[in-house]
């Protein structure tokens, strides 16, 4: 069984259900790293068509453990995509009028180079052999789809979380390419409390022997434990106490009594369980020590000589941030320095905090707040670029 | 502030101060009215920052770039000389530090656009005089406890903190109780005791 799950990681990697774009010896991507990733491929999906001015193309960034398929049902799952709520025909990212982008991260495990790839020098997977890989190392990886497409400067990117931090990247470095920015309960850098958070996960992972070194793959193997107990700590911090307590509070799962023993008592026992279990069969446990990693070298300021505010010198980029009142991973004073440094800037800004008690996934649900924000400011964004309905 | 737009006559004003394509912040935005008047009429490129986190949601469902935001605190975060106008409409009364909100006005914008209800208004006055109490009107319709308004002044008092922080009036309008100008011709005493409401353009 795990050995069959191992094949499957291998194969969703190397030949994902999505179209790839490789990128030969003669395009190699540079690392931030200090080296060069080459031959690297990237898996992607598209929504809608492109209009003959290429205009009309929105770029969405997924989260740290998203993928590319946000708007079409998902080959590994079988759930829907991840943002069918937001994006769709007929929906507020309508795909009748846009071309939607989005595009599997370098480092993930779903078709984009990534430590699941087969390394091309050996012939097995690339597991710790794979350099480190930064958010602006995902970001040029993708510039470098979006020029595939001919689309000299994007209509829009958004994402939240990790995806957010991905928008902010775009918009820094590359500010001349997005027309409007949306970076959603994200942050410009990692929090020491983000990073410790993100280190118990790995340490989860990386204590497994089943992880072998990283190398598992090779014996058919894969770190289901230490995964899912990565997931299961992570989970916590993408919902709110309170959510928790509406939701499960101290209820009993499926008994009248606690047992006095160590099984799952408590319904947010077994709910965290089955999150964890249900993570590993969709996720590659390297992927995730490279992508927790790569949110926590982000520092946007830092990359810009330690004042936020020249990241975004001279933009014309139109900026609407949103953040959430209960999420305690990326809290409102993240996005407000954010705006501070925008305004400081000279840049347009919208910034709005949603009230819920959902937590960080907040921006994963169906909250009308949210939706009614990015409505206005992408309609808006679209009238002054001259996008017709 | 909550006062309905019927009542806003000074968006007029204000509005008429403003020349196309201008880069404007609204400071007190509100619900957006003048934003979108703004935007609506003269094509500025607009700003807002609001206190109200409602006020700022429903601006950007609009299509408005607003943030939420305190005159008092987040004003520092603007760049010198970032805009063409800074309007602070009916907001100045209710502003902790209203001689600091000032000055930064006239540091991020070209020119400061203030409107604000004056309490040298002879209604104001009377109520004070007469009925002993602290008067509550069609403009200033909260009771003493439970007002925002913390900072009033009169036409002759915003003169003199111009002054003292060296900020020329380029123009200054007075409305009376209808919602008409009053005559330029007239002397400021008469606009202090007529004029309900004021907007001042400035610079420094």
């Amino acid at each position: 069984m795990a050995a069959q799950r191992a094949a499957r990681t291998k194969n969703e990697a190397d030949h994902p259900s999505s179209p790839v774009l490789q990128f030969g010896p003669d395009k190699p991507l540079k690392l931030d790293a200090g080296t060069i990733l080459s031959p690297f491929q990237i898996a992607y999906q598209t929504y809608g068509s492109l209009n003959d001015a290429r205009s009309n193309a929105i770029l969405v960034c997924h989260a740290l453990t998203g993928d590319q398929h946000v708007a079409n049902t998902n080959p590994v799952t079988g759930k829907p995509g991840w943002w069918e709520v937001l994006i769709g025909p007929g929906k507020i990212i309508d795909t009748n009028r846009f071309f939607v982008i989005c595009a599997n991260v370098i480092g993930g495990c779903l078709g984009s180079t990534g430590p699941a790839s087969t390394n091309p020098a050996t012939g097995k997977p690339y597991g710790l052999d794979l350099p480190i890989i930064t958010i602006r190392d995902m970001v040029r990886a993708q510039a470098m789809l979006v020029d595939h497409f001919g689309i000299e400067k994007l209509f829009c990117v958004l994402g939240g979380s990790m995806g957010g931090m991905q928008v902010l990247e775009w918009a820094a470095s590359h500010s001349e390419r997005v027309f409007c920015a949306l970076p959603i309960a994200t942050g410009a850098r990692h929090s020491s409390q983000n990073i410790a958070f993100h280190e118990v996960g790995r340490q989860a992972v990386m204590a497994d022997p089943e992880w072998h070194g990283g190398k598992y793959l090779d014996f058919g193997k894969r770190p289901e434990k230490g995964l899912a107990v990565a997931r299961m700590a992570a989970h916590i911090t993408y919902l709110s106490e309170a959510a928790l307590h509406r939701k499960f509070g101290r209820n009993l799962q499926d008994r009248e009594a606690l047992t006095f023993g160590f099984d799952a008592d408590f319904q947010i026992e077994s709910y965290l369980r089955h999150q964890g279990m249900t993570f590993v069969d969709r996720f590659d446990a390297n992927s995730y020590l490279y992508l927790t990693r790569a949110m926590d070298y982000f520092d946007l300021a830092a990359d810009h000589g330690g004042r936020l505010a020249d990241a975004f010198a001279g933009t014309k980029t139109r900026f609407c941030l949103v953040s959430f009142t209960s999420d305690w991973l990326f809290p409102t004073e993240e996005s407000r320095s954010i705006v501070h440094a925008l305004n400081a800037a000279g840049a347009s800004v919208s910034f709005v905090e949603i009230e819920t008690d959902r937590g960080h996934d907040a921006f994963l649900l169906d909250e009308p707040e949210l939706f009614a924000a990015i409505n206005g400011f992408i309609a808006s964004a679209a009238r002054v670029r001259g996008l017709s309905l | 502030m909550s006062v309905n737009r019927a009542q806003r006559v000074d968006l007029e004003v204000v509005t008429d101060l403003i020349p196309a394509n201008s880069r404007v912040l609204d400071v007190g935005s509100g619900d957006g009215v003048l934003l979108e008047l703004l935007q609506e009429t003269k094509q500025v490129d607009g700003r807002g920052l609001e206190l109200s986190q409602r006020g700022v949601n429903e601006c950007v469902a609009r299509g408005l770039s607003v943030i939420q935001g305190d005159a008092d605190t987040d004003l520092k975060f603007y760049a010198d000389k970032g805009f063409d106008f800074v309007v602070l409409s009916q907001t100045l009364q209710a502003t902790r530090n209203p001689k600091i909100v000032l000055d930064e006005l006239l540091r991020i914008g070209n020119r400061a656009i203030v409107s604000f209800p004056n309490f040298g208004h002879w209604r104001v006055r009377f109520s004070l005089l007469v009925k002993g109490r602290m008067p509550v009107t069609k403009d200033l319709p909260y009771s003493w406890y439970d007002t925002p308004n913390i900072h009033f002044c009169t036409i002759r008092d915003f003169v003199n903190l111009c002054e003292e922080l060296g900020a020329t009036v380029e123009k200054a309008t007075a409305l009376d109780a209808n919602g008409q100008k009053i005559g330029l011709s007239m002397p400021w005493w008469f606009w202090n005791f007529f004029g309900q409401q004021a907007v001042f353009l400035l610079r420094r």
